[in-house]
């Protein structure tokens, strides 16, 4: 880890469970993100309340709730996307490497690219399979074709589309299928090279075939990215997640890791949700 | 029961009634000048001039009227299309609610101007100015007309490309935010791209508003019916010349005749846009 994370460490460590440090790999130096009492606003309406957790380099965090929770929104926070709805606001902080995204100094155009996004419902542009995965890396100014040749094929490879696709590269992406339409979206957010994937209900859209593709596809792309999801389906997070964030009406009910969340989770509430006795 | 009927055939006469009309006007202008087409001085249709009073020979060469009309059109929606496109953009895209709000009825506005207005403004505003700024004998020319006429185009320009742009689904744009990419790269690449077949079927429908717009070309081109590509010459268009000369014509004569084929040529012109408009508009499925 860099050493700049290492840095904020004495500020991180409060916010750490005792239970993480287990030996596990998860000491504070492999936190990516690091989110300090979080309050978000739209208007007047608060819809987050003194968020506080830890999300960790390389591993699957899964956001659990009903609908309305704020964990969306939260997730959204985290690339700042929330900043094209007029009227929201904040205060606490978000540390991505130790640097806090909402400073005045931030480049989003570098906070995009490093922290990616995969939407809810597959949104491919209106052009061909490859022009939207060379999206992003011409708006970040790519030019030569050989080059973009390489980042799409590698794109579409990490995303398990290659061997679908590689024959139809100039059809318009809209003609695939719902499942190849969002392994495309995620080829698209793997091209810029991010580090961190936000994932919103990925898989809501999808049949169980394709679910179980972008599942499987998440596990492999832990080993090279620290990916965020928000998923309606508790089993979902179940299978895919290190770690499970339940929230609750814009609170953070409990936070730690998925097995124990779902074995002992530590509150009521929590339990109550994944049993199904309410949401 | 019968009332249904009655009100069934009442609304289908209404909805044909503009079929008929059309067709009618069709009839009525190929029936006047048929006479003309079908004598042997069609050819002089073809003609490169203009003098349909003459105590010699008359002239009836309708090229320098056609090339008048597409010189002022040409040149009004070169101006009228990037204007109209870019409000367009800034109106749907940039422009804050209050913004929009205070814009949009300003430029509906601007649509419902009378265009013998407009043609005043263009006697006493315009002419002045382009005279004294190019140092010309007249300020009546081609191009103040185009002028004016892409100010008359701009309204229909920018509320349909709007509408189109408007329609872009939000998921594309935020797909394209959060690929990194700043708004204008995402209006220049994702929007606009998107909306593409509705901002041409705005830009058609503008250039059949200006091909067919008489009043103001009639008061401010100057009226020459030569063949010229320059800006600064005064022009003659197919509707001024319908505009000024019916009402003077001998009725039956091959000059009365005659200007119902230039009606003809017009109507087949503007016919043709609004078919090519339509088509788009409906790939797109608006």
């Amino acid at each position: 880890m860099s050493s700049d994370t290492l840095n904020n460490e004495p500020a991180i460590k409060t916010h750490i469970p005792d239970s993480f440090e287990d030996g596990q790999g998860c000491t504070p130096n492999n936190i990516k993100i690091s989110v300090k009492d979080l309050n978000f606003f739209y208007g007047i309406r608060q819809v987050l309340f003194d968020i506080s957790l830890n999300i960790y380099d390389k591993k699957v965090t899964a956001f659990i709730g009903p609908s309305g929770c704020g964990k969306s929104t939260f997730l959204r926070t985290l690339n700042r996307m929330n900043d094209i709805i007029e009227g929201t606001r904040h205060n606490g902080d978000i540390l991505i490497d130790g640097n806090d995204i909402y400073a005045e100094k931030v480049n989003l155009v570098e906070l995009r690219k490093k922290v990616g996004m995969v939407f809810q419902r597959s949104n491919p542009f209106p052009k061909s399979v490859f022009e939207n995965v060379a999206y992003g890396p011409r708006i970040h100014g790519i030019k030569n074709k050989s080059e973009l040749d390489d980042i799409v094929e590698k794109s579409l490879k990490n995303a398990g589309l290659w061997e679908e696709v590689k024959d139809r590269l100039t059809s318009n992406a809209l003609a695939l299928s719902g499942g190849q339409q969002q392994r495309l979206c995620i080829a698209r957010a793997l091209a810029i090279d991010p580090e961190i994937l936000l994932m919103d209900e990925p898989a809501s859209a999808l049949d169980p075939k394709s679910t179980t593709r972008v599942e499987d596809l998440i596990s492999e792309l832990k080993e090279n990215y620290t990916i965020v999801i928000v998923t309606h389906s508790m089993q979902q997070a179940a299978r895919v997640s290190d770690y499970t964030a339940f929230f609750y009406e814009g609170d953070l009910v409990e936070f730690d890791k998925t097995k124990k969340i779902f074995t002992m989770p530590a509150k009521k509430q929590t339990e109550d949700y994944i049993t199904g006795r309410f949401g | 029961m019968w009332k249904e009927k009655a009100i069934k055939i009442f609304f289908t006469g209404a909805a044909t009634t503009s079929i008929v009309v059309v067709g009618l006007i069709f009839l009525f202008l190929g029936k006047e000048a048929a006479p003309f087409i079908f004598s042997e001085n069609v050819a002089k249709l073809f003609g490169t001039e203009w003098v349909p009073v003459s105590f010699e020979k008359e002239q009836f060469g309708v090229l320098p009227l056609i090339t008048g009309s597409f010189l002022v059109t040409f040149l009004a929606i070169l101006f009228a299309v990037p204007f109209g496109v870019l409000s367009a953009v800034y109106l749907s895209e940039i422009a804050t609610k209050t913004e929009q709000e205070i814009l949009k009825p300003l430029i509906e506005l601007l649509a419902g101007i009378p265009s013998v207005v407009i043609g005043f403004f263009g006697i006493i505003v315009l002419s002045p100015i382009l005279k004294n700024t190019f140092g010309l004998e007249s300020g009546l020319n081609a191009i103040n007309g185009a002028i004016l006429l892409a100010l008359m185009a701009t309204p229909t320009i920018i509320t349909i490309s709007d509408d189109a742009i408007r329609s872009v689904s939000t998921s594309y744009k935020q797909a394209s935010i959060a690929l990194g990419a700043s708004k204008l790269q995402t209006i220049w690449r994702v929007v606009v791209p998107d909306a593409l077949s509705g901002i041409i079927a705005a830009v058609m429908l503008g250039i059949g508003r200006v091909i067919g717009e008489t009043m103001t070309v009639l008061m401010v081109t100057g009226n020459a019916a030569i063949i010229t590509a320059n800006p600064f010459d005064s022009v003659r268009t197919m509707t001024a010349t319908i505009a000024a000369e019916m009402g003077e014509v001998p009725f039956g004569s091959d000059h009365y005749r005659v200007l119902f084929c230039i009606g003809i040529i017009l109507l087949l012109i503007t016919f043709g846009l609004n078919m090519i408009a339509q088509k788009v508009l409906r790939r797109r499925g608006v």
